[in-house]
């Protein structure tokens, strides 16, 4: 290992800009003769409306008011959800339609029905004020349970019953005839709370249109752009693929709420044809609260069913899923493919049967946040197999030894339809029990007690499926793309390497991890290599960052272009040194002749591919630059186990945590510091949502935490120090045996926080996030 | 936020001159209720005075048996005064735990009581170390001052110039927090001085309020003890999506003999 090639804890070369001032987000970038949009709101979650623009259409500086009708009478379709279910009765799930506009009925606070477009943001603002819009408020729904019973408000008239889709996985008669045998039934409801993502940089576009060419260049905060132009070039229509170009610049953060195609985007590029002027959006925060997509929001009925001897015969599901007002871009896979496949968790469970049914509710759409779906399958199955310890007086460490997948079991077929390719689960179970020091925990239990504080442990054994995705898997399941990923390697003719990657760092670090594996890979100096992503015009096409898919997916793409650069190197350097190419060997940046010590290092192939004056001509074009794109083979499966103990002080109901340990299986590690930071910022965020963060509406729809005010996010002071360690199980089956660790602590920590304060306080009745009140309340039920 | 006109002064005198020619003006102080109120299109002030200028204002000094903190002092000056940490080291806690460090390097004693936020901090130190506000033309004791949710006995363009607060022989104050916006759910501040003891509660209530039955507890028996079994009547108490009125009530207990405790270090 060098010091800045694999494996080793390089400082993010990012980082300098953005601390010193000098990243580009989108709100920093203007252009000549830019105007504002400023989009009108629905304040009522549910309402018929009509609308007059005329008054603002006067206002000084206005350029243009658009409404729904304006957009439809361009011709430009609708939002789409790029993932269609079928559901239990074969036929494919409803999709109402969602214009970019609301055109007489808005079906969330924040539902958009009109834009005004003016010379500065403060006069789109005033003019927005005086867009009169006549409301007739209408009966809202807003949780699922409310939204499913008969005679609820209907969000849609094409969905009867607010129902989205009905979906199963899974074999029921198996499920039900292995609860008949059973010796202990642990059933109880799991609420998994909705969150919002809050990215610190919010949502905006920028656009301008250049009627030389015809050509639209769209700035916006993405996390794929290449996906945001095939969905506006395809589906509303805007432009041909050839004719816009998305950019995708310095992101600050998404957590999977920038993956979505929003109408915000798409009305500004828009404009910007039409007024022949760049347009520019940012949200404000308040926007970011009630349009960026949502996440998690879940109720479920869960059943898990134990022999004598605690071992899981079968796990029954029932689970309700808030899609909000309208499906968002990739709404439905969310609470389906990467949650009802994921209750295999980490065990033998030999049945398993899940039923989910998607909802419509006058709340803001649902997508995926940090983890989507994988954090609430963890926290049916981990708060399942605690409280089914507890029942029956086992061990919580010792009932998962009894049912984990051995190691010597892989690959493993689960019972719902994942194939487990690689894993060593009492591996990190035991390291998690090293770091926690499990033996230790009576005796700081008795210390916690004696200054009148309840401490509880809570364990947490997750599984995600990551590196999504097999193209050919996810198209048999309903995805509207493929999910491969791409690369470009290009040598320059003085030596130095730019890499085109079709992932999207906004705060991963991907300038750092890519430029080590290029450098480990090459011999090139890392500070030779630069990573080039977010731009259509530059990059192949590309599907993008989530689902913790960048280094499995994206990195390995750049493998296999890499791949083809040393065969290509290994031609020059065999003509040049005059030798057979079988016989030449590429090590440390250098081509050698077997045996000898002639040698040519990738410079100078690089100099000589660029200046063929001594070249291969009749076989090898000139150049030194190759793509390639990856699709995977598999997801991969990182696991883990996280224990989290906390302190609670019974006479408020706080919670502190006081110790946290990770023991995760990421396959192999590229740059340890980077993937360290990851743990945390996922334990956080998971810690946010267990303790903190809970979106809440109120009976009418309003949105009671729309702002920093209400809506509580974790600060350093939630945290303690993390005790962390890693397990290496490399990926059999990329090349690099990386698996993504983006997700993981947002995955594993719900589970760990409320299997602790529950064990604390004595009483499983306890929902997320647990604020003191609640937990007080728990409390005094138990006396 | 709307248009409006900015003036800096630099005297009192000229302060509350440009606020009473206005049409509608207000003072600004640290501005960290005024300004996020405007940018939501709240409040349409035509005029702000900006006090940042204004000296006299500022400044923390001994006079006496008392501090005297001026109106535009932040809460960060309060927080690490020597002064303040070693007469009424309570009210240096009490200041170092207000929002974040952005909003106590901002915000300024006197904009927080004129605007009597009911879960602000500093009321609770008003009232309960029975400090005297001065304004541009009077003084106003404590149990007069806060009159109401976000009401004060300020007359229109009657300004804050100081507060004057008693030394006490001892006093403490324990909060918990909101967690989002890490103002008081409930604080309570406790003193014992020269008349007597005082318990007084923020957050929990439309404005600060006093607990005349802890007071006479804690008369005879300054001790933790002696509060634990009084509680207020949750009815009349705020309620909201983080606390209830039960739970404040609750919490006004817990809060007031965790401020005793620590009165009595």
């Amino acid at each position: 290992m060098t010091d800045t090639g694999i494996g080793a804890p390089v400082r993010r070369k990012e980082d300098y800009r953005f601390v010193t001032g000098n990243g580009r987000y989108l709100d920093d970038m203007n252009r000549p003769g830019q105007c504002y949009a400023y989009f009108v709101r629905s304040p009522y979650a549910h309402a018929s409306f009509t609308v007059d623009t005329s008054a603002a259409s006067k206002m000084p500086g206005v350029q243009a008011v658009y409404t729904g009708a304006d957009i439809a009478a361009s011709g430009l379709g609708g939002l789409i959800c790029g993932w269609t279910i079928t559901q239990k009765n074969g036929e494919p799930h409803i999709a109402p339609p969602h214009p970019l506009l609301a055109l007489d009925t808005v079906r969330h606070v924040g539902d958009t029905l009109a834009v005004v477009i003016a010379d500065t943001y403060h006069g789109a603002k005033d003019a927005a004020e005086q867009v009169v819009v006549e409301y007739e408020a209408l009966p809202a729904v807003t949780s699922v349970t409310e939204a499913v019973k008969k005679g609820a408000p209907q969000v849609h008239a094409e969905a009867p019953g607010n129902l989205c889709y009905d979906w199963e996985i899974g074999d029921k008669a198996t499920t039900d005839a292995a609860f008949e045998k059973a010796a202990h039934v642990t059933r109880f409801e799991v609420v998994n709370n909705r969150v919002i993502p809050n990215a610190i940089e919010p949502r905006a576009a920028l656009a301008e249109y250049d009627s030389g060419s015809d050509e639209i260049t769209l700035y916006t905060t993405s996390q794929n752009p290449h996906v945001a132009r095939l969905v506006i070039s395809a589906f509303i229509q805007l432009a041909p693929e050839n004719k816009l170009r998305v950019v995708a610049p310095d992101v600050g953060g998404g957590f999977g709420s920038k993956i979505f195609i929003y109408l915000e985007e798409c009305v500004t590029a828009w404009a910007a044809r039409n007024l022949k002027r760049p347009v520019k959006w940012t949200a404000e925060r308040s926007e970011s609260f009630m349009t960026d997509a949502h996440g998690r929001d879940h109720v479920s009925n869960v059943e898990l069913a134990l022999d004598g001897d605690g071992k899981f015969l079968g796990l029954r599901v029932s689970t309700l899923a808030n899609m909000g007002a309208y499906l968002s871009t990739f709404a439905s896979c969310v609470p389906t493919y990467l949650y009802a496949t994921l209750m295999q968790g980490q065990y033998t469970t030999s049945a398993i049967y899940c039923e989910v049914k998607a909802v419509f509710t006058h709340t803001t759409p649902v997508d995926a946040v940090r983890g989507a779906g994988r954090p609430e399958a963890t926290y049916v199955v981990e708060r399942a197999v605690e409280e089914a310890a507890r029942e029956l007086k086992l061990d919580p460490a010792e009932i998962r030894r009894r049912n984990f997948i051995q190691a010597d079991a892989f690959p493993y077929q689960t019972q719902v339809a994942l194939l487990y390719d690689s894993g060593n689960y009492p591996g990190t179970l035991d390291k998690a029990l090293d770091l926690i020091d499990y033996d230790g925990f009576a005796k700081r239990r008795e210390s916690s007690e004696s200054a009148g504080k309840l401490r509880g442990i809570g364990f947490s054994s997750y599984i995600e499926a990551c590196g999504i995705a097999p193209s050919s898997v996810v198209g048999s399941l309903g995805a509207g793309v493929g999910l491969y990923e791409s690369a470009q390697v290009r040598f320059n003719p003085t030596g130095n390497v730019i890499v085109y990657t079709g992932s999207h760092s906004h705060g991963q670090g991907h300038e750092t991890t890519f430029a080590q594996l290029v450098s480990d890979r090459l011999g090139v100096p890392f500070d030779q290599i630069e990573i080039v992503h977010g731009d259509t015009a530059k990059i192949p096409f590309a599907m993008g960052t989530y689902g913790s898919r960048s280094l499995a997916v994206g990195g390995s793409a750049i493998s296999k272009a890499i791949d083809k650069i040393i065969a290509k190197g290994k031609k020059i350097a065999a003509h040049t040194l005059e030798a057979a190419v079988e016989d030449i060997e590429f090590e440390n940046g250098n081509f050698t002749v077997a045996g000898t010590d002639k040698q040519m290092d990738i410079a100078s192939v690089a100099f000589s591919a660029y200046v063929p004056h001594n070249y291969p001509s009749d076989e090898l074009e000139p150049g030194l630059d190759e793509s390639a794109f990856y699709d995977p083979a598999n997801f991969t499966f990182p696991f883990g186990t996280h224990v989290c103990e906390v302190e609670v002080d019974p006479e408020t109901g706080e919670t502190q945590i006081v110790r946290w340990a990770a023991a995760d299986d990421f396959g192999n590690i590229v740059n340890p510091m980077i993937v360290e930071g990851q743990v945390h910022g996922g334990v956080a965020h998971g810690v946010g949502q267990a303790l903190l963060e809970g979106c809440r509406f109120d009976d009418s729809g309003q949105l009671l935490t729309g702002s920093y005010m209400d809506y509580a996010m974790p600060r350093a002071d939630t945290l303690p120090p993390m005790q962390i360690a890693t397990q290496v199980t490399p990926c059999p089956h990329n090349p690099l045996g990386v698996k993504g660790c983006g997700e993981a602590g947002a995955i594993a920590a719900p589970a760990a926080v409320m299997n602790a304060i529950t064990d604390a306080i004595g009483t499983r009745d306890l929902t997320m996030p647990a604020t003191p009140e609640k937990v007080w309340r728990a409390i005094q039920s138990t006396r | 936020m709307y248009a409006f006109n900015y003036q800096r002064p630099t005297s009192l005198d000229a302060a509350v001159k440009a606020v009473a020619a206005a049409e509608d003006g207000k003072y600004l102080a640290g501005g960290m209720t005024l300004i996020p109120t405007m940018k939501q299109r709240l409040a349409q002030p035509s005029d702000l005075v900006d006090l940042g200028r204004v000296v006299e204002l500022s400044g923390i000094r001994r006079d006496g048996d008392a501090l005297v903190i001026g109106a535009t002092t932040t809460h960060a000056e309060v927080a690490a005064s020597e002064e303040v940490r070693s007469h009424i080291p309570a009210l240096g806690h009490l200041a170092d735990h207000i929002g974040d460090p952005a909003v106590r390097a901002r915000g300024t004693l006197g904009g927080s009581i004129a605007n009597a936020d009911p879960a602000a901090d500093y009321p609770a130190a008003v009232v309960g170390l029975g400090a005297t506000v001065e304004t541009n033309t009077r003084s106003i004791a404590a149990d007069e001052f806060f009159t109401g949710l976000f009401e004060t006995a300020l007359g229109d363009d009657e300004l804050v110039t100081a507060v004057r607060f008693p030394i006490p022989k001892r006093a403490g104050y324990a909060k918990f927090p909101n967690p989002a916006s890490r103002y008081a759910v409930v604080g309570v501040m406790v003193s014992e001085g020269a008349d007597g003891v005082r318990v007084a509660v923020t957050g929990a209530g439309p404005s600060v309020f006093r607990v005349a039955e802890m007071e006479q507890a804690l008369a005879g028996n300054f001790s933790p003890a002696a509060v634990e079994r009084i509680s207020v009547p949750a009815s009349g108490l705020n309620s909201d999506i983080h606390a209830s009125d039960e739970y404040r009530a609750h919490l006004v207990t817990v809060m007031a003999k965790r401020a005793v405790a620590a009165a009595a270090g």
